[in-house]
């Protein structure tokens, strides 16, 4: 036989895609749910981190639970669903394409020690790929109790200095609306950050900073006219 | 006729343990050969993805020797190199799957260098220079033989990073709080070295005091 020849090194080939086609799908069809689950469990932790209650990762779903008393899926300031499936199984990537008003988005409503919280979920661009987070708001609506945020690909030490609580840390006591009217929490430049809306950013991480900026606002707007209501 | 049977090389002979020793010293595959740098400087400002990368890399690397070297007789010449990179791909692939499966916090770490592994040139540069060339046993001696080499330099510069850099090995802190300057003590991290170039600079001095100690490393001028 020789494996030189035209005819062996298509069939060589042909074989070999279809081979390695076979073993791939099967493997991650097979780790499928297992990885599913840990993504899930993921989010339930940032959730829960957000308004303050740190748990392992085993333990996230029994403590989502308890903590997570509803989950609304809003539209236009109204709530469309009351179905806690159906909002967190939201796609964010998906969902912050449409208008601010057109979007269908989650709403965490959180119960810990007997204050309610409300928590936004928000997905925004980083320099590098996505980046998201989720940031708690007290019963008013208005002010924050905390945040944290996700990455894809920052830049260690740089743009990735966002999920640190050097940065995080600077959000609770912030407010995103006044007297009424949204105004979202700007990122501006380290060290020139002053009053209730606006958070020092990274320096040397300015483009992540921004995206972090633009997706407050962005995912922050799609709820004010509800906040405004309760 | 000749009644004289070939004997048979035992699985551990002498030259069998020289393909796994040799690539800790003599021929190691980042300090001699200077392969696999690039990782060696992306990945090794914690201790922790350091292990699990080079773990990464010597299951692919073994099992991606032992297969190239299995089909290195049915592998047709021109298209050799692609059916070495398929074989990678698919083999680093699976590890990523795992890893999500498995060990997720430590894959979100790791995230896009897994799939970096593919282009770490040790591993294409062992499957091109000695599993098609060799048999499976010897291939499979060789592959742990190198990724243990790169793993085992890897881990060092990771050492000195994490230490020097952030005070601490594994994320347990080792510099006692009270050294430090904000504690009213002596002692600073050193923010260099969690910047790569530090990393060249460590593997520089590696390769300094290997080559002080293996003196038939040095090359005549």
């Amino acid at each position: 036989m020789n494996v030189n020849s035209n005819g062996y090194t298509y069939t060589f080939a042909t074989v070999m895609v279809v081979l390695v086609a076979v073993l791939l799908s099967g493997a991650s069809l097979g780790l499928k749910s297992k990885q599913e689950s840990n993504v899930k469990q993921e989010k339930m932790q940032s959730i829960l981190a957000s308004v303050g209650v740190a748990v392992d990762r085993d333990e996230a779903q029994a403590a989502y639970d308890e903590v997570i008393t509803k989950v609304l899926t809003i539209k236009g300031g109204e709530v469309v669903s009351e179905d806690r499936e159906t909002a967190f199984n939201v796609d964010m990537a998906k969902a912050i394409k449409s208008s601010n008003m057109e979007r269908e988005v989650p709403l965490y409503v959180a119960n810990k020690n007997g204050e309610s919280f409300y928590i936004v979920p928000m997905r925004g661009k980083g320099l590098w790929g996505p980046v998201w987070g989720f940031v708690s708001l007290e019963e008013d609506g208005n002010t924050v109790v905390g945040a944290n945020f996700g990455h894809k690909s920052e830049t260690p030490g740089l743009g990735a200095e966002i999920s640190t609580p050097m940065f995080t840390d600077q959000f609770p006591g912030k407010k995103i609306s006044e007297a009424g009217i949204f105004q979202s929490i700007s990122v501006v430049k380290q060290g020139t950050s002053s009053g209730d809306y606006a958070v020092d950013g990274i320096s040397g991480g300015t483009i992540t900073s921004n995206g972090v900026n633009d997706m407050l606002a962005d995912c922050l707007a799609p709820y004010a006219e509800y906040f405004k209501n309760i | 006729m000749s009644t004289e049977v070939k004997q048979k090389e035992s699985l551990f002979s002498k030259k069998n343990r020289k393909l796994i020793s040799d690539p800790f010293n003599d021929n190691n595959p980042i300090t001699v050969q200077v392969l696999g740098i690039c990782s060696a400087l992306a990945i090794t400002v914690k201790l922790e993805p350091a292990i699990v990368m080079s773990l990464s890399v010597v299951f692919v690397m073994a099992a991606g020797n032992v297969i190239i070297s299995l089909i290195r007789n049915l592998i047709p010449n021109r298209i050799r190199i692609i059916v070495q990179l398929v074989v990678v791909a698919s083999l680093v692939i699976l590890v990523d799957q795992f890893l999500k499966a498995y060990a997720y916090d430590v894959s979100k770490q790791l995230s896009v260098f897994v799939g970096l592994i593919i282009t770490n040139c040790i591993i294409m540069g062992r499957f091109e220079a000695f599993a098609l060339a060799n048999g499976p046993w010897k291939s499979f001696m060789d592959g742990i033989g190198n990724s243990i080499g790169y793993g085992v330099i890897l881990i060092a510069v990771a050492f000195f990073r994490e230490l020097l850099g952030s005070g601490a090995l594994l994320g347990f802190q080792v510099i006692p709080d009270s050294w430090y300057i904000a504690n009213g003590g002596f002692y600073a991290n050193n923010g260099f070295f969690l910047f790569p170039p530090m990393a060249l600079i460590v593997v520089g001095l590696i390769i300094w005091a290997q080559r002080a100690k293996n003196t038939k490393l040095i090359e005549e001028n």
